[in-house]
């Protein structure tokens, strides 16, 4: 199978090249690298105006397998990240049972090698504690090596401090970070959304800012202490982003990410009270969304992730109070990255392709992607200006729970290239 | 003029003119409860289902008062809990009651926005009779009316609310109405009881109830939770009594003819002492009265909308 991928602009941070490059791929593997090359028998895909990443990784995917595929199957999950380009995701413990031992990991990476044979690398994140109750360490040499890249309670905090010290300790002799859900439990007690003005308003039970930022404070003081590698999950605060800020000035281990409704959308739309505007951490403030953005740029935080939450539509159709936390993000991520980040002059276009390809690989200690003859092709490959308004149903992803229904973004995957396999949107 | 709406769900943006028309309707009907024959037949034909997913007593009998009185047919239906625990949904008991061709829902429940989610599931007008902590319209529509009655006007007139904010639905719904009719608002009580960025909502915070006193021209009492709050937003009922009870004490200092308010049940010499709840400035049982006519005017005007 040969492939001649013209015109297209080759974006990668890694090179540092940014121009207008032809790529010859056979059988996965890049065998030209040029200008105006020409591929006999090869299928030419013309891709002019559209841009050429290296693969991008989405470090914080809840693929619901197993124990909750009527959510989600590390299938459509795959599915959903190839259509929204990703060639990899980093797939969240919380299942069923939940990753805290070695056949976990070893029963997702199965299903993610029959899963569109192969073409997106399905990475596990395994749980801290174990059940992820945050009381004992889950065998974490174990899961480790059996290949978990990072470990993480997501969904809820590693609660007590004692826990996260051991846990940044002994993680650290693996070489993998200890990625947090900050929020600190009795402060968010009953809480559905962000504490502020507009809870105040609904009469709905707050979850206050300081709930996450305490936490992040603390974990990075046992960072520092411990020389753990410390990641925040899904930042949504101005001052923990703050928090980060300082921590990165001491030059501590410590990295962040952050989720494309986190920057783009506030606590206003609660007003409605769709249950796709419920997850946690909470949408917050205009101020912390413009926070959010300096921190972008300046590169206090490294990762755009989507923490990618399927639910079912019954599940969702209930009171707000009663509803599950969490919306589908795969297949909007870039078209809300390149609205709101590129567009507004927040982010260029290689920016844009460190944070969602060469900072998540370079936290979770994965194998750089290296653009170059001779290389299997590993590839994202997008539209950075065409125009298209989203409609849930048309998702590829099994759930449909999303708030962006109707919204109009610039910017969609075109297709991605991985493990000799290949997506076209 | 009809109502521009065909729920009422809350105050919250609710139009002036709309809630003018519910008050100056509420007085015919409350002339209705005087008479000796106090039923009269505009709803007749009418079906409405009351759906109480919380106790209530007096919210409740009210209604039900209010439906008879207008000659509709009545259905009830409680369930403690939420109808998750249930087992059913609540857009599935909606739609299951509405099946059997009802014109409107009257509902209480625990979880705030529940009624707003049932406006977009069903056919049948919704009124909203308290929806966790967000709004109580009636029983704001039920209290500005009455001091209407008793001051004469809304305009102007500085009104004090005392207690926790925080968990009110009486609260907010009477800041939105209050706020639209031109009322001057206050809120009074500890730091843990008032919602975060309350300010916003045009209303000025006290702490001290001493400081509010003087200024005012009503004063709206709210129940505590004791069971609920004691220990976790303030320390004792014993403090909470000394420092945020309604006394006569408290009201001769002021030196101000102050209307007291209580949206009930009151926990006598708590937040209120018994001589201030049976004083002649007390318009408790006024209240509990115009309550139905407030009703009666709220049920009227949305049925005869359609």
């Amino acid at each position: 199978m040969k492939l001649l991928l013209k015109g297209g602009t080759l974006i990668d941070p890694v090179s540092g090249r940014d121009e207008v490059l032809d790529i010859v791929v056979v059988d996965g593997r890049i065998e030209q690298l040029g200008s105006s090359l020409s591929a006999p028998s090869a299928q030419v895909i013309e891709l002019k105006g559209k841009v050429v990443a290296p693969g991008f990784v989405d470090m914080h995917v809840h693929l619901r397998q197993p124990g909750y595929e009527y959510k989600e199957t590390i299938l459509t999950g795959c599915t959903s990240a190839a259509a929204g380009g990703f060639t990899a995701v980093c797939c969240m413990p919380n299942t069923n049972p939940p990753v805290d031992d070695e056949s976990v990991v070893h029963l997702i990476q199965n299903e993610a090698k029959k899963a569109l044979d192969g073409l997106v690398d399905v990475y596990p994140i395994a749980a801290v504690t174990v059940g992820r109750k945050g009381e004992k360490l889950a065998p974490l040499a174990e899961l480790a090596s059996a290949g978990a890249v990072g470990f993480t309670d997501d969904g809820d905090p590693v609660f007590d401090a004692e826990v996260m010290r051991r846990a940044l300790e002994y993680a650290k002799m693996y070489g993998r970070p200890v990625i947090q859900h900050a929020q600190d439990l009795p402060l968010t007690k009953g809480g559905v959304m962000n504490e502020g003005f507009v809870a105040t308003s609904l009469g709905l039970a707050g979850m206050p800012p300081a709930a996450e930022e305490v936490m992040i404070a603390r974990d990075i003081r046992l960072s520092e202490y411990t020389g753990g590698q410390y990641h925040v999950a899904h930042i949504s605060t101005a001052t923990a982003v703050e928090l980060v800020r300082q921590a990165k000035a001491r030059r501590l281990s410590v990295s962040c990410e952050v989720t494309p409704h986190h920057f783009t959308l506030t606590d206003e739309l609660v007003r409605s009270y769709d249950t796709n505007t419920k997850m946690n951490p909470p949408l917050r403030t205009r101020d912390d969304v413009e926070a959010i953005k300096v921190g972008l740029k300046d590169g206090t935080i490294d990762v755009i992730a989507t923490d990618h939450a399927p639910h079912s539509f019954d599940e969702k159709q209930v009171e707000y109070q009663s509803a599950p936390f969490g919306i589908v993000g795969l297949e909007t991520a870039l078209g809300l990255a390149i609205t709101e980040l590129f567009m507004k002059n927040v982010l260029s276009l290689s920016q844009l392709v460190e944070k969602f390809s060469t900072n998540p690989r370079r936290i979770l200690h994965l194998p750089t992607i290296r653009i170059a003859v001779g290389e299997m092709a590993n590839l994202t490959i997008f539209d950075p200006v065409v125009q298209w308004v989203v409609d849930p149903q048309f998702f590829k992803s099994k759930s449909k729970n999303s708030p962006f229904g109707g919204f109009r973004l610039t910017g969609k995957a075109v297709g991605v290239l991985n493990n000799g396999q290949t997506y076209w949107n | 003029m009809p109502l521009s709406t065909r729920h009422l769900l809350g105050l919250d943006g609710m139009k002036r003119e709309d809630i003018q028309l519910i008050l100056d309707t509420a007085v015919s009907f409350r002339e209705v409860l005087d008479r000796p024959i106090k039923k009269v037949p505009p709803l007749q034909g009418k079906t409405i289902a009351n759906m109480f997913f919380e106790n209530s007593t007096r919210t409740r009998l009210s209604f039900e008062l209010a439906e008879r009185r207008l000659s509709a047919d009545v259905l009830g239906f409680s369930a403690t809990g939420s109808s998750v625990s249930k087992g059913e949904t609540l857009k599935d008991t909606a739609r299951n009651i509405e099946a059997m061709k009802i014109d409107m829902v009257v509902m209480r429940h625990s979880a705030a926005g529940a009624p707003h989610y049932l406006a977009k599931v069903i056919e049948s007008n919704v009124i909203n009779a308290g929806d966790g902590g967000h709004e109580h319209p009636t029983q704001a529509l039920l209290d500005m009316y009455t001091i209407r009655e008793k001051l004469g006007r809304l305009e102007g007139l500085h009104v004090c609310i005392i207690g926790d904010i925080s968990h009110s639905r009486v609260a907010r719904s009477n800041i939105y109405g209050l706020k639209t009719m031109g009322a001057r608002v206050s809120v009074c009580g500890p730091a843990t009881m008032i919602p975060r960025e309350i300010e916003n909502l045009g209303v000025e915070v006290y702490h001290h109830i001493d400081d509010v006193l003087p200024r005012i021209d009503v004063l709206n009492v709210l129940r505590i939770q004791l069971e609920r709050d004691a220990g976790r937003l303030f320390p004792s009922i014993r403090e909470y009594h000394n420092f945020y009870g309604v006394t006569r004490q408290r009201l001769d200092k002021a030196g101000r003819e102050i209307t007291i308010m209580h949206p009930g049940p009151i926990n006598r010499d708590v937040e209120i002492s018994a001589d201030v709840a049976d004083s002649e400035n007390s318009v408790i049982l006024q209240q509990v009265l115009n309550g139905v006519a407030i009703r009666m005017a709220v049920l009227y005007l949305l049925a005869t909308k359609n």
